[in-house]
């Protein structure tokens, strides 16, 4: 029994959790309006065409920094606060403001900047998290905010306090959130379907009178009025740079609702698109809470891209269902479970636990592949492309080589290597995913695969293993003083995985550093320059070529590889985010204050710990227990 | 002797060098954020010894061996002990070739700093160029007629006195200005006096301004010069980087709109006007611009192109289409340069640098204008060479590594 047990548990276990994962995929159903299919109309933003779901998701990780909206934040999880999904939130703020500016999406962390806006604290009472406010409750003390955010953005980025930062980010949801609402529909409009209407029938009139008052004629004043209102409100719309929702049409490329609006009278004649008409059938719909009527506009939208823009249909349907997939996320949930069970099988030794952790990584490390192979089909691109995607391949590199070192040594060691690196480098992608969309167009620079397929990989491959000796380090380092695990053997072992590690370290950041030169010599005509990012690569290269130096010199042994590998962990998380926090140079990109905050915090745990590996081995309990 | 072999070909040496390798990048680089790109390159890497150094915005005593002295060391060191210790065997095939790359890459970039050249080609649409401007050097040149000669803005210091063969006067130096700025001396509100009162400073105040620091920005020198011959003085002149500046003139007739278009016309012509002094019946027109480089051939920008992603500002190509003329080879061909895609043609590489064009100059009504990066590096295959063999050698060396360690452990 007791064998059968230990031979089913790890793929039994791993069938747990793949049915788990096979169940998120299930597309949730509409109950009434059919806000999945909306998420599923392909725009145009950032550059490229998305789905209507991504923007949803995108704007309220950066309002919110969720993917999902509660709209009652102050009940606990168990009182069943209703949760909608980005979508449904994205549809009612372009097109239904009245239900959209109560619900409390905008997130404000900072508590000088609540009691600034005169905001109630935490109370179940006053339907309120202390966290979460809607705009309506903004409103009353929006001028009081203005007034801070004009001297905020006078001062530079760097010398702005914590309340200062969250004034500025709070602009950023602000304007966001402007964007949005006028996205379909001026942000104002009681009633839009008759307001399109009332406007589309004056166009005539209007567009004479504004003629005639060019050329200083006679013109009728209150048409006149009228209709430049019109124009100055869609202007309005057009100049918040909302993404482009409307398909092309003829001539015409994807377009703003502002712009599409102020081609009409343009145009010479009425010619309002039947995708403008479509969107306001829809919001007249949703306003008025006829899902029917919503539902068939939609269709009738759909039916207008199936016709015109089959590719873009079916690559946001694409995006949507990786959107659902969340690969990332289950994929972090199951090494968190993976590298416990890898732990645990140290101190009682079971090899079951421990295969049951090797099984489980296997299944997260398909889903991280699936994941990261699936992004590079949709964006066409190799896998890394910035920050974000460069911390989704660290870890998928790391996994591998943790799984590799794992076949060869079957001591449970790889496995924690590639839970905990995998769980790393997702927790931090996700983090980065709340700057907002994760697959930006490339600039004119980078916009070669060939060299993001070569460099960049190279160089991240070099990051993924120096992080993955410096692992290992860590591991010698916790084992070997708090535990009596780390006998002679298993302390080896872990020495010769470093020393293999940093070989392979070096070969992949010397040729990724060097190809990075050869980049720059064919777009600038420079090998070399200097530049804060190229130098941290070049330190990354160094340090390497030091460490392997040293030993071969015998001027460090065990535990000096140890201690040296740990700081390459230094190192590396110093070229990966350090350089980018100077803000200088051509690789600045992507600077987060908050990662500012955990580098720091980083680099001082890791000198921490090779202040632990100086300690002299009689406070080591393994050396102890060696030793006695 | 032995001794200093000994040392040279030490591996102590090696890691001492790394050590310090690592710490002057780490150094240099936190100081461009104080002192630019250029000035952490000039302090830091292109040196010998580094005195004193920025550290975020503290000044910290510091001696550090330079960029110049810890490669000069690795390379004697790496060639010592290539040669002390070689052997000619499979098992050290791979670590011997990864350095020799080693030492290729290091004797490239010394190469390259010594003999690459960086020039730029700045053309509106529909103009030709048959030579290049130096990013960083400018000279002082004299016209007459055919007759070119040519100064460096180097030799100009500030209080000496220069005698030129070709030239039938001595120039006197009373000011130099690495980087300058200017101010439109508006008329009936002056409060100082000219710089003097001969040509562009009637019209123009030029100051003396710190060095730039950004790496897409450059210095603008200005120097005020006295020319004297045995019969008296010509007078003090004012030469400047800033009298060919073509936006500059563009700016100061916009500026003096409001005197009229003939007046605003007038005073931006002054500006861009030669400055010609008169010397016994010769007359010698004179400027200061960046140095130049006349090929032997001509490029004509035919489109400039820049086009952003719908919807956004982001930049997704840029591309200049241009005409080669040679007449030597009787060569009239087009060809397009976009990033990443440069032009290698006559000795020199051409890469997109800069660009005016698309909408913004649309809107503002300029003519789509582009900046060629051109360079001359004859070391530019090394790092492809380098960066092959220390590949080759790595993976051939630790192949035997991966190999025995997974023999040793299949035995298990």
């Amino acid at each position: 029994m007791k064998k059968i047990f230990q031979k089913r548990f790890p793929p039994f276990l791993m069938f747990v959790m793949a049915l788990w994962f096979f169940a998120k995929l299930q597309t949730p159903k509409d109950k009434d309006f059919a806000f999945t299919e909306f998420g599923q109309l392909p725009v145009t933003a950032n550059g490229r065409i998305v789905p209507l779901d991504s923007v949803a998701r995108n704007s309220l990780l950066e309002i919110r920094e969720k993917q999902t909206l509660n709209t009652e934040p102050w009940k606990a999880w168990n009182e069943n606060p209703k949760i909608i999904s980005a979508t449904e939130w994205l549809a009612n703020m372009m097109m239904n403001p009245a239900v959209c500016d109560d619900w409390p999406a905008i997130r404000i962390d900072n508590p000088d900047l609540v009691s600034l806006l005169k905001l109630p604290d935490k109370d179940a009472a006053k339907k309120s998290d202390g966290k979460h406010y809607s705009w309506n409750q903004l409103q009353p003390s929006l001028a009081t905010f203005d007034k801070e955010n004009e001297r905020v953005q006078k001062k530079e980025a760097a010398s702005r306090t914590a309340y200062e930062n969250a004034i500025a980010k709070m602009h950023q949801r602000l304007s966001l959130y402007t964007q949005l609402r006028n996205a379909v529909q001026p942000a104002d409009a009681q009633d839009w379907p008759a307001e399109l209407a009332a406007f589309e029938q004056m166009i005539p009139a209007g567009v004479a009178a504004a003629q005639a008052q060019q050329a200083g004629k006679e013109y009728d004043k209150t048409v006149f009025t009228t209709f430049i209102g019109y124009v100055q409100q869609f202007q309005f719309m057009a100049n918040l740079e909302p993404p482009l929702i409307l398909p092309p049409n003829g001539a015409r490329e994807w377009r703003r609702m502002g712009d599409a609006l102020l081609d009409a009278p343009r145009a010479n004649g009425v010619d309002i698109d039947d995708g403008v008409r479509a969107y306001a059938k829809m919001a007249g719909a949703l306003a008025a809470n006829q899902p029917e009527e919503f539902n068939s506009a939609l269709r009738d939208l759909r039916s207008l891209l199936v016709a015109s823009q089959p590719k873009a249909l079916a690559k946001a349907r694409a995006e949507v269902f990786f959107n659902q997939m969340e690969p990332f996320y289950n994929a972090m949930v199951i090494y968190v479970l993976a590298g416990l069970l890898a732990c645990f099988s140290w101190f009682n030794l079971s090899s079951t636990l421990r295969r049951a952790s090797v099984w489980l990584i296997a299944l997260a490390f398909v889903i991280h592949t699936i994941g990261l192979v699936y992004r590079m089909v949709l964006e066409g691109r190799p896998p890394v492309t910035n920050l974000y995607s460069s911390a989704i391949f660290i870890g998928w590199g790391a996994v591998l080589l943790g799984l590799i070192l794992e076949k060869f040594h079957k001591n449970g060691i790889g496995a924690v290597v590639a839970s905990g690196i995998g769980f790393i480098t997702l927790i931090i992608a996700h983090h980065l995913a709340l700057e907002g969309d994760t697959m930006e167009m490339m600039r004119a620079v980078l916009d070669t695969n060939f060299w993001l397929a070569t460099h960049v990989v190279a160089v991240t491959v070099g990051y993924a293993s120096t992080f993955v000796a410096g692992f290992l380090a860590l591991i010698y380092i916790m084992r070997g003083m708090f535990t009596k695990t780390l006998d002679e053997a298993t302390g080896k072992s872990l020495a010769r995985m470093i020393y293999g590690i940093v070989c392979f370290a070096t070969l992949f950041s010397f040729v990724g550093t060097v190809l990075g030169g050869i980049w720059a010599d064919q777009s600038w005509g420079r090998f070399w320059g200097w530049d804060p990012k190229e130098n941290g690569a070049l330190i990354i290269v160094l340090w390497n070529a030091l460490i392997l130096h040293l030993r071969w010199g015998g001027l460090i042994r065990e535990r000096g590889l140890v201690n040296c590998a740990i700081f390459g962990n230094v190192v590396t998380a110093w070229s990966w985010f350090g350089v980018n926090m100077l803000g200088i140079g051509l690789h600045s990109y992507g600077f987060t204050e908050a990662a500012f905050k955990w580098l720091v915090l980083f680099v001082v745990s890791q000198l921490g710990f090779i202040a632990l590996g100086l300690l002299p081995a009689k406070l080591w309990k393994s050396f102890k227990v060696r030793m006695a | 002797m032995k001794k200093i072999v000994e040392f040279f070909t030490s591996l102590k040496l090696t890691v001492v060098l790394l050590a310090f390798a690592i710490v002057l990048v780490f150094i240099g680089t936190i100081a461009q954020a104080d002192e630019g790109l250029y000035g952490a390159q000039a302090h830091y890497f292109k040196q010998w010894l580094v005195v004193g150094a920025n550290f975020f915005g503290h000044k910290i005593p510091l001696l550090l061996p330079g960029g110049y002295l810890i490669g000069t060391l690795l390379l004697v060191n790496l060639v010592a002990s290539h040669i002390y210790r070689f052997e000619l065997s499979t098992k050290k095939l791979g670590i011997q070739l990864a350095h020799a790359g080693v030492i290729v890459l290091l004797v490239g970039q010394l190469s390259t700093d010594l003999l690459s050249r960086e020039l730029q080609m700045h053309f509106n649409e529909g103009e030709t160029r048959n030579y290049s401007d130096s990013a960083t050097d400018y000279e002082l040149i004299f016209l007459n007629g055919n007759e070119v000669t040519a100064i460096p803005e180097k030799l100009l210091r500030a209080g000496d006195q220069m005698k030129i063969e070709s030239l039938p006067f001595t120039i006197s130096v009373k000011q130099h200005w690495h980087n300058s700025d200017l101010n439109f001396r508006a008329p009936m509100m002056q409060n100082a006096p000219p710089l003097t009162t001969n040509g562009i400073a009637v019209n123009f105040d030029f100051l003396k301004v710190d060095n730039v620091k950004a790496m897409d920005q450059r210095n603008v020198p200005t120097v005020v010069v006295e020319f004297l011959t045995p019969s008296g003085s010509l007078g003090t002149w004012v030469a400047s980087d800033w009298a060919g500046d073509a936006t500059l003139v563009v700016a100061v007739r916009n500026g003096y709109a409001q005197m009229g278009a003939a007046m605003a016309q007038k005073i931006a012509t002054q500006l861009a006007a030669p400055q010609t002094i008169d010397v016994g019946g010769k007359k010698f027109t004179f400027t200061l611009r960046p140095a130049r480089v006349i090929h032997p051939f001509s490029l004509t920008l035919l489109k400039a192109t820049h086009t952003t992603y719908p919807g956004t500002d982001i930049p997704k190509d840029f591309r200049s289409r241009v005409r080669i003329d040679n007449a030597q080879t009787g060569e009239k061909r087009e060809v397009e340069i976009s990033m990443n895609h440069p032009l290698r043609y006559g000795g020199y590489t051409y890469y997109q640098y800069q660009m005016d064009a698309g909408q913004v100059a649309e809107q503002a009504g300029r003519t789509p204008s582009s900046v060629l990066s051109v360079v001359r590096n004859p070391g530019w295959l090394t790092p492809y060479i380098g960066c092959a063999m220390v590949g080759i050698g790595l993976v051939i060396q630790f192949m035997f590594h991966l190999v025995g360690f997974v023999s040793k452990t299949k035995k298990k």
